[in-house]
This record gives structure tokens, C-alpha cells and sequence, in this order.
């Protein structure tokens, strides 16, 4: 569903990716890791189209369609989801009806009939459910005034209500507690299915505890530089980042089929 | 990113959809002003001679005033001399009924979605509108009736109860109160007035529609609304005018009188043609508005939404005379291309435990400069005033401006008074979040507006917020590249 080839990104005058081949197959859970400064926020961001994030060369097909081509708000109505690491606060816009405004958004683009507000509260109310959040977190201001934790949770609420096919969270776990890191991976593991794949972006090991990936790419000065199965990640926490570079060569590019 | 540029640039050529011009029969006066011309106003309205001595008075106070220029607004020369100061449809008959109204002038109401035919209406606003300087048809006049409600053009208002506008008019904004208030007094040709009479709550909301139609004429009406004790009124204007190269003059005068325990809600949504994207045409709407909280425990709310314009000059004011009154000024002003608005308020607490409250919300985009200027004076004898205010700005690009000049004059100890203000930018990554949930630029941007706004927004009766809420969407359209 997902196919990256030589994706080459700028951040005003710095090269951060410098080529990176990935390919995601629907239903799969992929694990980006890196030390900081690898790049691996900015695969996320520019994946969604972030304007700071100048692609200057390489290629991304999304079902087979030019996603480099379509503008932020198209890529999410076409399913591309981005879970951020730091959500932003929109003052005096309610939460919900925030949420109503973009499904209907991305049901129009699908050809389906937009949903009156009861229709959208009873889809509301049951997510809300399985991801053991707050009612009250409805009628507040988009992210204003919430706790770290509180963003975390409601971007996979957002995530939730928007059931997207490719879901990118980009450093989701950072800055939770453990409590949090559960809970928001809970709501995580509850939407993956065979229709949906993801590209989680992560520093730390511990959130993939929770959510187990398929495949674990570890990204080092912009580039994939070794890629394998979830084993991998254990393998980076007790080793370290420290020399992954130097492994490149020595190890299969299991994720990275074209 | 070709095709949000290409959108962006649709929306930002989208036309002023009011700007059209309604075909009748005018009654024109020729330019120029003079006693004559106030003589002539004054005749063609059958008015007393009590008013016209008070239009001569207010005249001959114009003559030796200076159009003032302290205000942070540019604008060219202003031709007194090259404008008509009356401009009517033709009359062909005396009006028995709404249905005997010009259909040319009902079809304009009709395309401006303001149907003056009672039975259509399925709100509950009584609507009285004003077309360049007559008031053309006033709805649910019988039933407003029925409770001692008067609800009816001011002309109409100086033939029936001349004794009530004899008592009130320019008891609030003297005539000689300022340049554009003189004016006023001199040539003004129509407007509202309404009086609700002792205990009685107006059942709906009471509206007037201004339509400037005729070329090179001014719009000058005065509104009178006087709420008896105990008595409640919630009223609205809104206001459209035709597109044209030359600027045009709005130079209205609005007068609140709430005696003791009365309540007097004052709602505007202003969308005078605000001139092209090059600055080019658009209405000067200079404006006197002052309500006075003449009892006890009285509470007057000015409420506006200012996005039309090329240039706004207004400071809705209340003087809070009765111990325990209340004033409060909820304003959103916006301006986008080269509009410019220097609004704001004056609250003057005379009275003991008075309270007034300000939130004003100023949105500047493309080359827009926004200025909030306010007034709180607390008199010697207004022990234990309080006073709100709160004033943001938001800036949409970098060529727009924000100014913020509050006064404070303080001479009783025991006031309390609190000021905030804050500037911000909407920011790209605001944008972006939306833009990254599926929502499109301008809907993100309309949604961030629109929050920003909330706290004004929530003070208008239902169905103008959504009104007004549109409106702002339109008015910023093409703000952001």
C-alpha cells in the first residue's frame, strides 16, 4: 500500500533524509528507530506532507497514487493519518466539533453522506468507549489546556473517530508515563487490523513492548541502515544505537521489498 | 501544491455578492449641502417645525466644527459638497400594506435574504428595512402592538410620537457631540425607533436592514431605542451597500436610553462593501453610537461583528448612570486587503457598584490595519466600579497591523479595573494540524478565526452568530497564500 523509493528530504538548507526505500504492506506494523537527529520524525512529517519538509527527490506511491503530489489535507481525506509528537492547541474550537468537521470531510471525498451531529456522537461515543477516554474531553478545546498525556490520548481518539488505512505516530510515546504509554497503546493494538498498517516513529524500545510491529528499521544519518523483525528492537536496547551505522552491510533489508 | 495555490486564488476572487444595484425610480436631491438643502430634507419629510429648528441648530454647529483626524485611519478628502444628502424611491402612492412595496425594492430584500413579507418570515425577528434613506416596509408592526411595542421608521416615529422623540433625541449624543454627529443631526433622513413600554420583554428580536442603493448619496439614519422600567429588548442591525469606485459615507447616530431595571441588547453585523483588493471604492462608516443606563440596575450590551468597510470608525459607548448598571462591548472587527477599522468603546461609570465588561476581538489580514481604541473613566462618585477588559489581536500574514490604545481615567479609589491584551499569529503549524485531520485551508483557517471569536460570537442571538460566522469566512477569504 505504501511504497517510498529514494525519498530525499530538505529542512531549510540541510539534507535529513538521504534516501530512504521502505515498502508497507496493508495490515503491517512498522517500527522506525534512530538516535536523535536521524531523520526519523521528519520521514513521518514529510510523509503528511508537513510544508517545512522540502522533498527534493525520490518517490512515494500510496495505493498505487503519487502522495508527494497531493496536499496535507488531501493525503488525510485519502486515509494518511499522522499522530504528532507535539499536538497543537486551537483555542475556542471544540474538540468535537473539530472531529465532525474532518470525518465529514474525508466521507465526502469518499462519496459517503455527510454525519448530522447525532449520527456522529453515537460513532463518537462508542470509540470513546474502547479507548476508555473521558466524555468531557469532547467539549473542550482542541489540545487547549490538555495535559501531555491528555494531547497523547486524543490524537489516537482523533485517530480513532478517522479510522485511517496508513496511521503514521510520530514519537507517541514521549513524555508519557507508563499508565499513559499503556493506555494509549491499548487504543493502538485495538485498531490494528489487516486493513490497516503503521508507521510508528520511536526513540525508546519500551513502547514497542506494547506495540509489537512486524518489521523494525533503524535509521541512522537519513538512511534505513538495518532493518529486521521485532527481535531487532530488543536487540537495540541492550547495544544501543552506538555502531549501527558500521552494520549496515551485515544485515538483510527484510522490511524494505519492493 | 499547485492546485491549493490555484483554489486559494478562486476564493480570494470571489465577488462582494451584495454588490449589486437595484433598478427604481429614485428620488435624488442635488449635491451639495447647505440650510437650504436641511430646509428641503426637512420639507419632503413633513416634519414639525421643532426638528427642523434642531436640524438647522446641529447644522450651523457643523459649519463651525473640524472633521476630525486623530483616529489611526488614512483616507482622501471627503466632498461634502459633491454628495447627495437625501435619496428615496420614487413614492408613487401612499404604502397601506407591505404588499403595495416596490417590488424591485422587495426583490433587492428578497436577494439579500431579508424577506419583508410577514409571512415568510419564520424566524421570530420583526425587520424594518431601510433602503438608501426611507424606511420601505416594517414587519409584525400590529402584533409588536398588541403589547404597547413601537416598532416603526423614525420619520414615522416624529409624526406619531412626537412627544417621545422630542424627549429623547440627542439626549444621549448631543448634536453637537461631534463632526459626523452634527452631521447627522442635520440631514439625517430615516431610521429606527423603538419604545418598550414599562414591564414589557420584547417576544422577538427586532431587526433593521440598511441598503445603501443610490450612487453618490450618504447614508445618515438615526436609530432611537428607549426600554421603560423594567422592560427588555434585543435588537439588530445589518447593513449592505452596492459596489462602486467611489468611497460612499455611512454617518450614523444610534441612541440607547435604559431606565431602571430595563435591559437593552444592541447587536450589529456590518457588511458595508469594503472597497476592491487594491483599496479602490468602499464605505466610510463613521458612527456615533451611545447608550445610556439611565436607572438602576439597567444593562445595555453592544455586540458588533465589523467586517465590511473600507474604513470603520465607531466606539460604542455606555454611560452607566444608575447605581448597579451594567454596560458591556463584545466586538469582533475584521479587516482584510486595505480596509482599516479604529473601533472600540467608552465606558463611563457614574453610578456606585457599576460594572461593564470589554472583549474585543481584532482580526488584521492582507494589508488590513486593526486598532482597538477604549475609554474606561470611573467617576468620583462611582464607588466600587469594576471594570473588564480584554483585547486580542490576530494576525493573519505579515504586511497586516494591530494597534492597541486603552485609557483609563480613575477617580474613585475603590474602582477596580483589569486590563489584557494579547497578539498572536495564526500560526502555520495551526494550519497544518487541521490540514493533516482532512480539513482544507480555508475551512482550517475559517475554524481557527471562528474560535478566536467564541467569547463575541456566543453574545449574538442564534441565528446571526451563523450568519455572522460566514460572513467572517468570507471576508478572509484568499488571506492566506
Amino acid at each position: 500500500m505504501l511504497q517510498v523509493k529514494n525519498l530525499k528530504v530538505r529542512v531549510e538548507d540541510r539534507e535529513i533524509l538521504k534516501g530512504i526505500n521502505l515498502t508497507v504492506n496493508q495490515g503491517e506494523v512498522h517500527a522506525i528507530m534512530g538516535p536523535n537527529g536521524s531523520g526519523k520524525s521528519t520521514f513521518a512529517r514529510a510523509l503528511s506532507g508537513h510544508p517545512g519538509y522540502e522533498v527534493t527527490e525520490g518517490e512515494v506511491l500510496y495505493n498505487g497514487k503519487d502522495l508527494l503530489d497531493m496536499d496535507p489535507d488531501e493525503r488525510a481525506r485519502e486515509g494518511v493519518f499522522m499522530a504528532f509528537q507535539y499536538p497543537v492547541e486551537i483555542p475556542g474550537v471544540n474538540n468535537a466539533y473539530f472531529l465532525k468537521a474532518a470525518l465529514n470531510a474525508k466521507r465526502k471525498q469518499a462519496g459517503l453522506d455527510e454525519l448530522d451531529a447525532i449520527d456522529f456522537m453515537k460513532v463518537v461515543k462508542e470509540k470513546l468507549k474502547v479507548l476508555h477516554i473521558d466524555d468531557s474531553m469532547l467539549q473542550r478545546s482542541v489540545n487547549e489546556g490538555f495535559s501531555g498525556g491528555e494531547k497523547k490520548r486524543n490524537e489516537i481518539f482523533h485517530m480513532a473517530v478517522l479510522e485511517p488505512a496508513l496511521a503514521l505516530l510520530d514519537e507517541t510515546d514521549s513524555g508519557l508515563d507508563i499508565d499513559a504509554l499503556r493506555v494509549v497503546s491499548e487504543g493502538v493494538n485495538a485498531m490494528r487490523s489487516a486493513d490497516r498498517s503503521f508507521i510508528v516513529v520511536t526513540h525508546y524500545q519500551r513502547l514497542l513492548n506494547y506495540i509489537v510491529p512486524d518489521y523494525v528499521h533503524v535509521l541512522s544519518d537519513g538512511k534505513i541502515v538495518r532493518s529486521g523483525g521485532k527481535e531487532l528492537a530488543l536487540e537495540l536496547e541492550e547495544k544501543g544505537y552506538a555502531g549501527q551505522a558500521a552494520l549496515r552491510h551485515s544485515s538483510g533489508q527484510a522490511g524494505a521489498r519492493r | 501544491m499547485s492546485t491549493a495555490t490555484k483554489q486559494i486564488e478562486e476564493l480570494a476572487n470571489t465577488e462582494y455578492k451584495y454588490g449589486f444595484v437595484t433598478d427604481t425610480e429614485q428620488d435624488i436631491i442635488p449635491v451639495g449641502l447647505n440650510e437650504d438643502v436641511v430646509r428641503l430634507i426637512s420639507s419632503k419629510k413633513r416634519e414639525p417645525e421643532w426638528l427642523l429648528e434642531w436640524r438647522l441648530k446641529a447644522f450651523r454647529a457643523w459649519l463651525k466644527m473640524e472633521e476630525p483626524h486623530w483616529q489611526n485611519v488614512k483616507y482622501g478628502p471627503i466632498d461634502y459638497q459633491g454628495t447627495s444628502y437625501y435619496a428615496a424611491p420614487k413614492e408613487k402612492k401612499k404604502l397601506n400594506s407591505l404588499d403595495e412595496v416596490d417590488p424591485e425594492i422587495r426583490a433587492t430584500f428578497d436577494k439579500l435574504g431579508i424577506p419583508i413579507e410577514e409571512q415568510k418570515l419564520l424566524s421570530n425577528v420583526a425587520v424594518d428595512a431601510v433602503f438608501d434613506s426611507v424606511s420601505v416596509a416594517t414587519t409584525f408592526r400590529s402584533k409588536l402592538a398588541e403589547l404597547g411595542i413601537i416598532f416603526c421608521s423614525f420619520s414615522e416615529a416624529v409624526k406619531d410620537h412626537p412627544e417621545l422623540v422630542k424627549q429623547y433625541v440627542g439626549s444621549v449624543v448631543p448634536h453637537t457631540d461631534n463632526y459626523f454627529a452634527a452631521l447627522n443631526s442635520a440631514v439625517f433622513s430615516d431610521g429606527s425607533f423603538v419604545y418598550i413600554p414599562k414591564g414589557v420583554k420584547c417576544p422577538m428580536e427586532l431587526s433593521t436592514y440598511f441598503r445603501i442603493n443610490a450612487q453618490n448619496t450618504g447614508q445618515f439614519e438615526r436609530t432611537l431605542i428607549i426600554a421603560d422600567e423594567g422592560a427588555s429588548v434585543s435588537y439588530l442591525e445589518g447593513c449592505t451597500a452596492p459596489k462602486r469606485d467611489e468611497h460612499q459615507l455611512h454617518a450614523a447616530v444610534v441612541e440607547l436610553i435604559a431606565h431602571t431595571g430595563a435591559t437593552i441588547k444592541y447587536s450589529t453585523v456590518q457588511n458595508w462593501y469594503p472597497g476592491d483588493k487594491q483599496g479602490k471604492g468602499g464605505i466610510y462608516n463613521f458612527v456615533t453610537k451611545r447608550g445610556i443606563c439611565k436607572g438602576d440596575r439597567s444593562k445595555i450590551t453592544w455586540t458588533q461583528v465589523e467586517t465590511g468597510s473600507s474604513v470603520t470608525w465607531k466606539y460604542p459607548s455606555c454611560i452607566l448612570q444608575g447605581n448597579d448598571s451594567i454596560g458591556e462591548f463584545y466586538s469582533v472587527a475584521v479587516t482584510n486587503n486595505f480596509q482599516q477599522a479604529d473601533t472600540g468603546t467608552k465606558m463611563i461609570h457614574l453610578g456606585k457598584n457599576t460594572r461593564s465588561t470589554i472583549v474585543s476581538k481584532g482580526i488584521s489580514a492582507g494589508r488590513g490595519q486593526n486598532t482597538y481604541r477604549g475609554a474606561v473613566r470611573i467617576g468620583k462618585n462611582a464607588s466600587n466600579a469594576r471594570n473588564y477588559s480584554q483585547c486580542d489581536s490576530l494576525l493573519i500574514g505579515d504586511r497586516c497591523g494591530a494597534h492597541t490604545f486603552p485609557y483609563l481615567e480613575i477617580k474613585n479609589t475603590t474602582a477596580k479595573v483589569e486590563h489584557e491584551a494579547s497578539t498572536s499569529k495564526i500560526g502555520e503549524d495551526q494550519i497544518f494540524y487541521c490540514e493533516s485531520r482532512g480539513i482544507a485551508k480555508e475551512d482550517a483557517i475559517n475554524m481557527i478565526v471562528s474560535g478566536f471569536c467564541k467569547e463575541v460570537f456566543r453574545e449574538l442571538p442564534m441565528e446571526f452568530a451563523v450568519e455572522a460566522q460566514k460572513l467572517l469566512g468570507i471576508s478572509l477569504e484568499g488571506s492566506v497564500g
